[in-house]
């Protein structure tokens, strides 16, 4: 007869390997390096490309290779953090017409799904949040797995008058398309 | 009697760069302190390719200056005045050639780089740097607040040669013909 105490062990053990097996066969969630990770959006004004970089962002990301059904994406950034070098340009798209920062902090993107092109690419589709606006996107991305870190690059055309960012007087001077690349961490 | 004058190719050039300058002056003064609009970037790209064009332009009017000699002064001039008259020239052109080229450096640093008409992109000469933007504006500013009292010094001494002196001096640099003109 068993001990009430060999018991609680041998179910302790039990949960520990299954544990242990579910981890190995489902990716872990883990957060993205924001301070290493980089997020520019580049307009053309006039035909002027101009640069501006989020410097604020954070997430998460399940990647494995070999597990892409599960593979899934949750970036978010701040839109008071875009930095366009210039003081009175930054405070200017925190405004309403822009990203209204006030009442939409944040510009989320979140996958549903990933597929591979090879040679480490693949192909992401996924939901663009921006000022309450939500819009199906799909975006090729590079994926280096380093030593430390896994990297994902990509960019990402956004449509400035879809998400209602720069009201009707910007739209002869500042190009519809904005190009968002990101260069995005996540430690290992 | 009229004094030998300027080549018609420099008195162009020298007309044209002066209309430019008033523009290029008016559009500078006038944008800067205005409220982030779509006219504001307009009047800043007229501003840049403007003073692209000076310029260009300067460089033309500075190959030309060194390989036509201009007309001589009156040879009762005094010495004094042939050599103010100099420095005064060749400050104008120094000034003519570095405003633009601190404005450029400023659009670079920036990160608003000049794309001429629109159109031609030039190179960036200084990264994007938030002071030493901050750093080529002011540079900017003074050269061009030393250009207004060279200017002024300019404009008041072919005056004073017009309506004091009356010596018919301004004739070097006004169109029109004579006989003796190149």
């Amino acid at each position: 007869m068993f001990s009430h105490r060999t018991c609680v062990s041998a179910w302790r053990r039990t949960a520990f390997a299954a544990l242990l097996l579910t981890s190995l066969a489902a990716p872990a969630t883990l957060g993205i390096d924001t301070a290493k990770s980089k997020f520019t959006a580049t307009f053309r004004q006039m035909n002027v490309p101009v640069d501006g970089e989020f410097t604020k962002a954070s997430g998460t990301i399940v990647f494995d290779a070999q597990h892409l059904d599960s593979a899934q994406a949750d970036i978010r950034i701040d839109t008071a953090s875009f930095d366009l070098g210039m003081d009175d340009y930054n405070a200017e798209v925190r405004k309403k017409e822009w990203f209204d920062s006030k009442t939409y902090p944040q510009a989320v993107f979140v996958s549903k799904r990933m597929s591979a092109l090879g040679a480490n690419r693949y192909e992401v589709s996924g939901t663009l949040t921006i000022k309450g606006k939500s819009q199906p996107v799909t975006l090729p991305i590079s994926v280096k797995t380093e030593a430390a870190a896994t990297i994902f690059t990509g960019t990402m055309p956004v449509s400035r008058q879809a998400f209602a960012i720069g009201d009707a007087s910007w739209n002869e001077m500042v190009e519809d398309a904005v190009l968002v690349s990101f260069r995005i961490v996540q430690p290992r | 009697m009229k004094p030998a004058r300027y080549t018609k190719t420099a008195i162009a050039m020298h007309w044209l760069i002066v209309l430019m300058l008033i523009g290029a002056f008016a559009l500078g003064w006038y944008m800067t302190d205005l409220k982030i609009s779509p006219a504001k970037l307009q009047y800043y790209a007229w501003h840049k390719w403007l003073g692209i064009t000076i310029l260009g332009l300067v460089v033309l009017r500075l190959l030309w200056r060194v390989t036509h000699k201009p007309p001589p002064l009156p040879l009762a001039t005094p010495r004094w005045q042939v050599l103010a008259a100099g420095a005064g020239h060749w400050t104008l052109y120094l000034l003519l050639l570095a405003i633009p080229l601190s404005g450029w450096a400023h659009s670079s640093a920036a990160g608003f780089p000049v794309v001429y008409f629109g159109w031609l992109q030039l190179p960036d000469w200084l990264p994007k740097d938030k002071e030493l933007a901050h750093q080529m504006e002011e540079l900017h500013e003074m050269l061009t607040t030393a250009l207004l009292v060279v200017v002024a010094a300019h404009v008041l001494a072919a005056l004073k040669h017009h309506f004091i002196d009356r010596d018919g001096l301004l004739h070097r640099m006004w169109f029109g013909r004579d006989g003796s003109g190149q």
